[in-house]
């Protein structure tokens, strides 16, 4: 992956950097030694790696601002970062950049349950939102996988997704005001706890930017109070594109469950191995998770299991207590970890209309095939966010660029049907350069037009989103 | 000007010559009364894609909302957001299309609990005030390719770009609902009791308050819909007893009520809306001493007041935001009629602006 030749002069200007941070910031908060430096040198896209120039580590709005002050008086490159799970190398850094950590950052600022919000800064993670609140009998909707890990920070800059954002919808959705620093230090106050913009939505924007407009240092979120029940039903069908018609038929007959996650033979298989939840082995299952009182979920079950039928599964389990729902749910929400285990892997994000689920996976299966590389699929079926994972071996050469071109070839057949690159994962440096695939050089324009407003002299997290070539004039008038 | 396709309507902005009014159906006359040239999008019209079993829907910006809606109808559908018809209230007649529902955020009642227009919004095309056309988003659920700009242009009213086609997420229609009514609160227990239904698991789709009544809508399947009304009767109790109401057609009778605001449609005096903290709410109504109606859980403020008042002056500084529905055009041009913002803000709209439409062409002044 391409990155932009680093500022020699910036590299140069370290120590004056360094000393310039630290009379701003706590000395524990500014971390320049390349043995430490070192632990910021990758996200989750664990491929690519570049300690960065120093990171740090604020405490509080009025640090992150001084520190930016500094940044952009030093013309320095920012790259925020908040747990570093990103999977498309949103956080990567450059060794001319700054990482600037929200970790330190993890404070509940107000619970209102009877406005339903909860104020947090933003490095606290997204698990431990909920954490706060469950005790009430209230949740945080959006659930990325990583919700142990991954921080509140993050999930805002790339509009983070979840298991149940078939119901409840992602990060914008569930996001009500954010206090954010720009690069010049300047602190701004968007949205709150009472609903919708009073002018242009710029929540709706900034929600979803990679990091590239400012940092977010505080959000306030939609809290709900949890529902009553929830329970699981598993269907294991004979092919992928059997399971495919039957998800589209249970959303067209007018159930909305929380969840709808699919799994082929290769993760089930996986999936069975690692955590042993008891899959039966067949080509395609799905895991259908509704809620309601124990009567709701009887009716919609009843319903779901109907069509299910009409489809011939060869299996059909609904789980009859707690223990059962938790073995359902362990396999799918270890298959990354189940699937890592076995092999490397590219985690692919590109999301298509729930109607072609059947055609796009027997292409996945002919491309991968032509590659000569294997594929396990595991995704939210309900809304047509795949994830296909490229099975590849690091250690033999070539086989990291093989399974990048699959991957391309793979997001570029997403957008054909009238598709994206990315569901929920984002763009980072990872699907940079296909942005072209999916947007003309005016679409692009004007995504730009608006870093151009909140971050005129480009160096919030500049070398990602935006092909590198589209991006260059704008990254060298800043520097 | 009432170009056919979107080629024209580009070429139209590129060739314009001073400032254009960007009108859909003409049913709302919000924001600071502009001059300009009228663009029509009227001759947009007509639904691109409908795939039922995906949940989407892709429509040329002036297509009649009405369209929209029977179509989905058919497949049995609906739009989650529940756009307000703002004709009863405005006095204004035309046909609403959903462009202009899209460029302006329209949300109704349900909009506490399903989210609003720009919520449901998957992908826009529009053209910029130079006259280019730019995409964004998609056609599908879920997508974080690039910026967001679909949420940009949704509230914008047009003077960011004008919208030349919108791809909404819809919904299954609902077998039944039913309202629960309480009567007698005032405003302050009546906050308490939606703040009570809201947090509860018992999913209301819209909780609204005025003249006395205080309403609960639930909506889904028939059994659910039956036990969690008897749930929410139980727990609303200490507020007083719920009459029950599950015939359809009252149903939607009380709640397109609410959406519009009917309660207001034909009397004198002007119209106000404020988005606020529901717990805000009572204090705020205190200071403004006007007839209201609540909606959303009393997060949405619904003021009549006399004619040329400036309710932002009256009530002082406030969390959230006030909006001048409706007023003759001599007090929409005094009165700001979107709530003004604080400078940082300000600068980063005018910065917006000055990007997507240089020679300030679109709606000019509109939003401010
Ligand atoms: C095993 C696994 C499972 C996952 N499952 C899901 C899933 O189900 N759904 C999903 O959507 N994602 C998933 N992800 C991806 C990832 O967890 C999310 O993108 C997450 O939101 C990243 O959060 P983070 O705190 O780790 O952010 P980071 O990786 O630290 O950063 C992500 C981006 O956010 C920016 N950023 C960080 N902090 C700030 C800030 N304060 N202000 C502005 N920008 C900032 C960074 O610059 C970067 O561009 C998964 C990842 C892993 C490893």
């Amino acid at each position: 992956m391409e990155m932009p030749v680093p500022d020699a002069g910036v590299i140069k200007r370290k120590a004056r950097i360094v000393q310039r941070l630290q009379e701003v910031l706590p000395l524990s908060a500014v971390i320049h030694d390349p043995a430490e430096t070192r632990a910021y040198e990758c996200d989750g896209l664990s491929a690519y790696r570049c300690a960065p120039l120093c990171a740090i580590l604020p405490s509080s709005t009025d640090e992150v601002s001084a520190a930016l002050r500094v940044c952009f008086e030093e013309g320095v490159p920012v790259v925020p970062r908040g747990s570093g799970t990103s999977l498309a190398g949103g956080a990567l850094p450059t060794a001319d950049s700054v990482i600037l950590g929200v970790a330190r950052l993890n404070a509940v600022i107000e619970t209102n349950y009877p406005d339903r919000y909860i104020r947090v800064q933003t490095g606290r993670t997204n698990l431990s939102v909920t954490g706060a609140v469950e005790q009430d009998g209230f949740f945080y909707a959006p659930d990325p996988s990583s919700q142990l890990a991954c921080a509140i920070a993050g999930n805002i800059a790339m509009n983070s997704g979840g298991a149940h954002c078939l119901k409840y919808g992602v990060t914008t959705n569930n996001l009500m005001g954010v206090t954010m620093v720009q690069m010049d230090g300047t602190v701004v106050e968007i949205g709150g706890a009472h609903l919708d913009a009073p002018g242009l939505d710029l929540l709706g924007v900034i929600c979803g930017s990679e990091g590239q407009l400012g940092v977010v240092t505080e959000a306030t979120l939609r809290i709900l109070h949890k529902p009553e029940g929830a329970r699981p039903v598993l269907m294991g069908f004979d092919s992928n594109e059997v399971a495919g018609a039957c998800v589209s038929d249970i959303i067209k007959a007018g159930v909305l469950p929380v969840a709808i996650e699919f799994m082929d033979r290769p993760c089930i298989e996986a999936c069975e191995a690692f955590a042993h939840a008891g899959y039966p082995m067949c080509e395609a299952l799905l895991i259908v998770e509704v809620e309601g009182s124990p009567a709701e979920i009887d009716e919609q079950l009843g319903l779901i299991k109907q069509i299910a039928h009409r489809h011939n599964p060869v299996e059909l389990r609904e789980a009859k207590d707690a223990e059962e729902a938790g073995r359902i749910w362990l396999g799918r929400k270890s298959a990354f970890g189940a699937m890592g285990q076995i092999n490397d892997y590219i985690c692919l994000d590109g999301t298509i209309p729930v109607s072609e689920l059947p055609y796009v996976l027997r292409r996945i299966g002919e491309l991968t095939a032509s590659y000569g590389l294997g594929v396990a699929n595991v995704f939210h079926a309900g809304d047509g966010n795949m994830h296909p994972l490229l099975l590849y071996n690091a250690n033999k050469p070539g086989d990291l660029e093989k399974a990048e071109a699959l991957g391309s070839d793979i997001l570029t057949l997403c957008v054909e049907v009238g598709g994206c690159l990315t569901g929920e994962h984002g763009v980072g440096i990872e699907k940079r350069d296909l942005m072209t695939v999916q947007f003309t050089t005016e679409d692009l324009e004007a995504q730009m037009a608006v870093k151009d407003v909140f971050d005129p002299r480009w160096l919030l997290n500049p070398a990602k989103v935006f092909p590198l070539a589209s991006s260059d004039a704008r990254r060298h008038q800043a520097a | 000007m009432q170009p056919e396709t979107e080629i024209e309507l580009a070429e139209a902005v590129r060739a314009a010559k001073g400032p254009l009014r960007i009108v859909g159906g003409g049913t709302r006359p919000v924001g600071r009364p502009i001059v300009g040239e009228v663009l029509s999008t009227a001759g947009l019209t007509g639904i691109s894609l409908y795939e039922p079993g995906a949940l989407t829907m892709v429509v040329q910006a002036g297509t009649p909302l009405a369209e929209v809606e029977t179509a989905l109808a058919a497949e049995h559908q609906r739009l989650p957001f529940e756009p307000m018809d703002h004709r009863p209230l405005l006095g204004t007649t035309g046909t609403p299309t959903i462009g202009a529902v899209a460029a302006c955020n329209i949300s109704g009642p349900r909009r506490i609990q399903a989210g609003a227009a720009r919520d449901y919004m998957l992908g826009v095309r529009f053209v910029d005030g130079a006259g280019t056309v730019v995409k964004n988003g998609g056609r599908v659920m879920k997508n974080v390719t690039g910026y967001d700009l679909v949420k940009l242009m949704a509230g914008a009213c047009g003077t960011l770009g004008v919208l030349t086609e919108v791809a909404f997420k819809v919904l299954p229609e609902v077998e039944a609902m039913a309202t629960l009514t309480l009567s007698g609160l005032d405003e302050e227990r009546a906050v308490a009791a939606m703040s009570a239904a809201l947090g509860s698991p018992f999913e209301v789709s819209g909780v609204a308050h005025g003249a006395g009544m205080t309403r609960f809508r639930l909506e889904g399947f028939t059994a659910s819909v039956t036990y969690r009304a008897d749930r929410l009767s139980d727990m609303l109790r200490p507020f007083g007893a719920a009459k029950v109401e599950s015939e359809p057609a009252t149903v939607r009778a009380i709640w397109s009520g609410i959406r519009d605001v009917t309660d207001f449609a034909g009397k004198p005096g002007d119209v106000w809306r404020m988005s606020v903290k529901p717990s805000d709410a009572p204090g705020l109504i205190a200071r403004m001493g006007a007839e209201v109606r609540l909606d959303w859980g009393g997060g949405l403020i619904w003021a009549l007041v006399p004619e040329g008042t400036d309710l932002r002056g009256r009530i002082g500084p406030f969390a959230g935001h006030a909006t001048l529905v409706r007023a003759a055009p001599e007090t929409r041009a005094a009165i700001a009629p979107f709530q003004p913002e604080p400078a940082q803000l300000a600068a980063l709209t005018a910065g917006l602006r000055a990007k997507f439409d240089p020679r300030g062409i679109l709606n000019p002044g509109l939003m401010t």
